[in-house]
C-alpha cells in the first residue's frame, strides 16, 4: 500500500512536470512540431501519390459506424435530407480561374473511381467500406487552381456544438488518386450518419479529416483566416494534429 | 561489477523517460476507445476481444482527458524512443555487448541449470557466476531488446494510416490494423511488467550501487 502510496506521489509529480512544460511557449511548440515531423518522414519514405491498402468486398463491415454529426439538424440541412438532397450543390470555389457550383446529377457523371478502404478514427476503431465517387483532382483541374492556391478547405453543411464544420489538406493530398468526393457507400447513396449526400474521402489520414455533408470545396493561400486558423473542426476545438497521418 | 559503457547508460536513461511518457500518454489514447479487436477491423463490443478498464488520471499525461495532447506527447516521444533504440542496437552490435553479455549459449538451456537460476532469485541470491548477467538476466534484457521494445516501434508503425502504403506488408504480418493496435496494447504492458520485475530487482540487489553503476558506468574489475 505504501508503494503503491509512493508510485502514485512519483506519477503525480511526473505529470506535473510533464503539464509545466507543455504549458511553456518550446513545451508546446515541440509538442505541436511533431506531425510535422511524421508528415515529412512519410513523405520521405514513400511516393506522394502511394496508395492506401484496398480489400477485396468480401472484407466489408457489415455496418459502417457513423461518429461526431450524424444527423445534422442545423440550417437547411434536415429540409435537404426530406427532399432527397435533390437541389443539394457543390461549389468550387476560392483561388480558382473558374468556380463551380455542381449538382449531384454533374457529379454522378464525372468519370468515377470505387475503392474499398479502411476508415480509422483517431479513437481507436475501423471500419472496411466501398466508396464511389469523382477524384477531386478532376474537380479542381476543371475549376483550375491559380498558383497562390496551397491548400483545399472542405466547407461542411453541419454545425457540431455551435461551430460549423471543415476540414483542409494541402495540394500533395488532394491530388493524391484516393482523396474522391463520395456519393456512394456499398453501392447505395451515403446514408445520413455517413455524410449524405456528400463526403470526403482521404484515405492515408484519420477519420475527422474525411469531412461529411459537403457543400463547397475552397482553394486558399493560407488557412490563418479560415474557422479558427488551426485547419480543421477538431484542430481548432480540441487541438488535433493538422497531419492526420498518424 | 563490469563497467556498463556510456552508450548503454545514455540510452538507459534516455529510454527510460521515453517509456513512461509513452505509456502515460498511451493511458489516454487507450481511454479513448476501450476496445480492442483482432484483423482489419472492429467498432463495437460484439467485436472485441477485450474490453480495457479505464485508467484514472494520475496515471496519465497530461493528468486529464485530452487526447489531443495525449497525442501529441505520444508522436513526440516516439521518435526518441525508436532512434535511441536504433542507436543502441548499433551501439551494442559495434561493442560486442550484445553477444558479450546479452546472447545466450546453447549449453545455457538446460533445465536443470535454469532451474538453479531461478531458485537462487527466489531465495535473493543475485550472484552472477562468472558472467556479467545471469541467464534469466539474458533471457529477459534479451527479450526487451529484442522483442519487446521493437514490436512497439513496429505495431506502432503499423496503427499509422500515413505510413501504410509503404510497410502494408507488414500491418498484413502483424495480422492487420486492428491486431496490431491490440499487440501495441500487449507489448506496453509486457514492458511494463518487465519495468516493475526491473525495478523490484534493483531495489532488492543493492539499488545505490545498481544504480550508480547505470549513472557512472561502475567499478571495472579487469584489472
Amino acid at each position: 500500500m505504501k508503494r503503491r502510496g509512493f508510485l502514485a506521489v512519483m506519477g503525480a509529480a511526473f505529470v506535473a512536470g510533464c503539464n509545466k512544460l507543455a504549458e511553456s511557449e518550446t513545451g508546446s511548440r515541440l509538442l505541436g512540431a511533431a506531425d510535422g515531423w511524421h508528415k515529412s518522414a512519410h513523405r520521405f519514405l514513400q511516393d506522394r501519390k502511394a496508395l492506401a491498402p484496398e480489400f477485396p468486398r468480401a472484407a466489408i463491415s457489415p455496418y459502417f459506424r457513423g461518429n461526431g454529426s450524424v444527423d445534422p439538424q442545423n440550417g437547411d440541412y434536415p429540409a435537404q435530407a426530406a427532399n432527397g438532397f435533390g437541389d443539394w450543390r457543390l461549389e468550387v470555389r476560392g483561388l480558382v480561374e473558374t468556380p463551380l457550383s455542381l449538382s449531384l446529377d454533374n457529379i454522378r457523371r464525372l468519370p468515377q473511381r470505387t475503392q474499398v478502404t479502411r476508415h480509422d478514427c483517431v479513437e481507436g476503431w475501423s471500419a472496411i467500406g466501398e466508396w464511389t465517387g469523382p477524384q477531386l483532382s478532376v474537380l479542381l483541374d476543371a475549376a483550375r487552381l491559380k498558383p497562390e492556391a496551397k491548400f483545399i478547405v472542405f466547407r461542411c453543411a453541419d454545425n457540431l456544438n455551435g461551430q460549423d464544420y471543415y476540414e483542409s489538406v494541402d495540394l500533395i493530398d488532394a491530388y493524391h488518386p484516393q482523396t474522391i468526393v463520395a456519393h456512394l457507400l456499398n453501392g447505395e447513396p451515403l446514408p445520413i450518419r455517413n455524410g449524405a449526400p456528400l463526403r470526403m474521402r482521404i484515405e492515408r489520414q484519420l477519420g475527422y479529416k474525411h469531412a461529411k455533408y459537403l457543400t463547397a470545396i475552397e482553394a486558399v493561400g493560407s488557412l490563418d483566416d479560415i474557422g479558427g486558423g488551426k485547419g480543421g473542426y477538431w484542430e481548432d476545438r480540441a487541438g488535433y494534429q493538422w497531419y492526420a497521418g498518424i | 561489477m563490469s563497467r556498463h559503457a556510456l552508450s548503454t547508460r545514455l540510452w538507459h536513461w534516455v529510454n527510460l523517460v521515453c517509456v513512461v511518457v509513452l505509456f502515460m500518454s498511451g493511458l489516454i489514447i487507450s481511454n479513448a476507445h476501450r476496445l480492442l479487436y483482432w484483423g482489419d477491423w472492429g467498432f463495437s463490443r460484439s467485436q472485441a476481444w477485450l474490453e480495457v478498464p479505464r485508467f484514472p488520471d494520475w496515471m496519465t499525461i497530461p493528468g486529464y482527458y485530452d487526447l489531443a495532447l495525449a497525442r501529441d506527447w505520444h508522436i513526440l516521444t516516439a521518435w526518441p524512443f525508436a532512434l535511441g533504440l536504433l542507436f543502441m542496437w548499433a551501439a551494442m552490435l559495434a561493442n560486442r555487448h550484445f553477444r558479450r553479455d546479452i546472447a545466450t549459449k546453447r549449453n545455457e538451456w538446460r533445465w536443470p541449470a535454469i532451474r538453479e537460476d531461478i531458485l537462487r532469485h527466489l531465495k535473493l541470491d543475485f550472484g552472477h557466476g562468472d558472467g556479467k548477467y545471469n541467464f534469466l538476466q539474458k533471457l529477459a534484457y534479451g527479450l526487451v531488446l529484442g522483442v519487446f521494445l521493437p514490436m512497439m516501434v513496429f505495431t506502432g508503425l503499423a496503427i499509422s494510416p500515413g505510413i501504410e502504403p509503404v510497410l502494408g506488408w507488414m500491418v498484413d504480418l502483424l495480422g492487420g490494423r486492428q491486431s496490431a493496435r491490440s499487440l501495441h496494447f500487449i507489448f506496453a504492458f509486457a514492458i511494463f511488467g518487465f519495468f516493475l520485475v526491473h525495478l523490484a530487482l534493483v531495489l532488492l540487489s543493492g539499488p545505490v550501487k545498481q544504480v550508480g553503476a547505470m549513472i557512472t558506468g561502475g567499478r571495472s574489475d579487469e584489472a
